[in-house]
């Protein structure tokens, strides 16, 4: 008899979220998200940002796992990288692999953090683009930025590190 | 003689810039960005899902209300045979009188409050269903929008919408659907973002979407305020839409991922 309530009430509840979330895993995220951090300044010098934002230290490893997150970075939606196993990527933007050779790192932190400081009309987003600039944020969205600091500097180092 | 012999070059060159412009610029249905097997799903009245919808929308067409003792059938026929398919093809219209802009769903609404007194809110899946119903009678018609008059200023109030940035993902309509037409997005292919096959069904969330609520969508996933249901500006940007797939044969239901 309990067994059965705990049971159906499992099915309710699971059912209710269904029905909230229909587009499930984006939908869960907003619902997980942390409060937004105080947006870091940063400057941009000949082409370059380069002082890392709000002075944090990436990890490539880390940068590896949101750059090829569909939820977080979601770098494959656009660029193909050097990642096993990824069946599928975006032909939009370049493909990334050796980018660490071509490109300084504060050339690429600035095309990671707004892009459109070097072309205007760019599709790509801004990652840490001023949260003040955003047209219509989504409710959720208001007042963040695409991806952390800390998430920026990661990714950066991840991209640094493809030589 | 030297300008003439130069102008066998220029020429074919010209011809040649013309063309490619040409071709890059014409309408192309979101059917031939979609995968071979998304596209024989379409072609496959038994595989199609959106055709459920449809069969949901005839049922209701065929439904007689109460009060009235009517149903759409009553005038419409019981396959909506009656209906006029060149008309369907030229909505979302512009009604003069109201300075209003009428969708497909809209007019439907309106003509079913001649025959009850239970209104159905805006995108009700019953609405959605009879939209869908009622477009697919046009299938293969040319999707005509009325682009001149005082048409003309809405279209100019619906590209501005089309070619602005919105949410955090920061891009405008524009974007994607007419700069990047062709490259793949992850493993789909973006598409022109036409009209002709709305109401679809999509792979995406398992349900038929009318062009409206495709918006709404796409704007959510920009992590964008979606504009609001009845809103001025989703009902402008659907104009542009449609008016940019003038001359492409209505598809609905079409499948889209």
């Amino acid at each position: 008899m309990n067994l059965s309530v705990i049971t159906s009430s499992v099915v309710m509840i699971f059912a209710t979220w269904l029905a909230l979330f229909p587009a499930s895993g984006f939908a869960a995220d907003v619902v997980n998200m942390p409060p937004p951090e105080p947006y870091c300044q940063w400057k941009v010098d000949n082409y370059a940002i380069k002082k890392p934002l709000c002075g944090y230290v990436g990890d490539a490893k880390r940068g590896k796992a949101i750059a090829s997150n569909g939820s977080i970075g979601n770098c494959l939606a656009c660029h193909q990288l050097p990642i096993d196993g990824v069946e599928a990527y975006g032909t939009i933007g370049p493909p990334l692999e050796g980018v660490g050779t071509r490109m300084s790192e504060g050339f690429i932190r600035l095309r990671v953090v707004d892009t459109r400081n070097i072309s205007p009309m760019s599709i790509m987003p801004g990652f840490y683009r001023d949260p003040k600039l955003i047209n219509r944020p989504g409710k959720a969205f208001a007042g963040r930025t695409f991806l952390t600091a800390q998430q920026v500097e990661d990714v950066i180092a991840y991209l640094v590190s493809l030589k | 003689m030297r300008l003439i012999r130069k102008s066998f070059f220029i020429l074919p060159g010209l011809l040649f810039l013309f063309s490619a412009n040409t071709i890059y610029a014409e309408p192309r249905s979101g059917y031939e960005y979609i995968k071979p097997e998304t596209r024989a799903m379409q072609d496959d009245d038994f595989a199609n899902p959106g055709l459920l919808t449809v069969d949901r929308g005839e049922e209701l067409f065929n439904q007689k209300h109460e009060n009235s003792g009517k149903s759409c059938a009553s005038c419409h026929g019981e396959e909506g045979e009656k209906l006029n398919t060149k008309k369907i093809a030229r909505y979302p219209v512009y009604n003069n009188k109201t300075k209003e802009i009428i969708t497909l769903q809209k007019r439907i609404s309106n003509c079913r409050s001649n025959i009850t007194d239970k209104p159905l809110v805006t995108d009700h899946p019953d609405l959605v269903a009879l939209e869908t119903f009622v477009r697919n009678r046009a299938s293969g018609e040319k999707v005509n929008v009325q682009t001149d008059g005082p048409v003309s200023e809405l279209l100019k109030k619906g590209e501005t919408l089309y070619t602005t940035r919105y949410g955090l993902i920061d891009m405008s309509c524009y974007h994607c659907h007419t700069l990047y037409p062709g490259s793949m997005i992850r493993g789909q292919k973006i598409s022109q973002g036409q009209g002709n096959g709305f109401p679809a069904y999509r792979l995406d969330t398992g349900e038929v979407a009318n062009l409206h609520q495709r918006i709404q969508q796409c704007l959510n996933l920009l992590r964008a305020e979606p504009f609001e249901t009845d809103s001025d500006e989703i009902k402008l940007l659907g104009l542009y839409l449609m008016s940019r797939s003038n001359g492409l044969a209505i598809e609905t239901p079409a499948v889209r991922y």
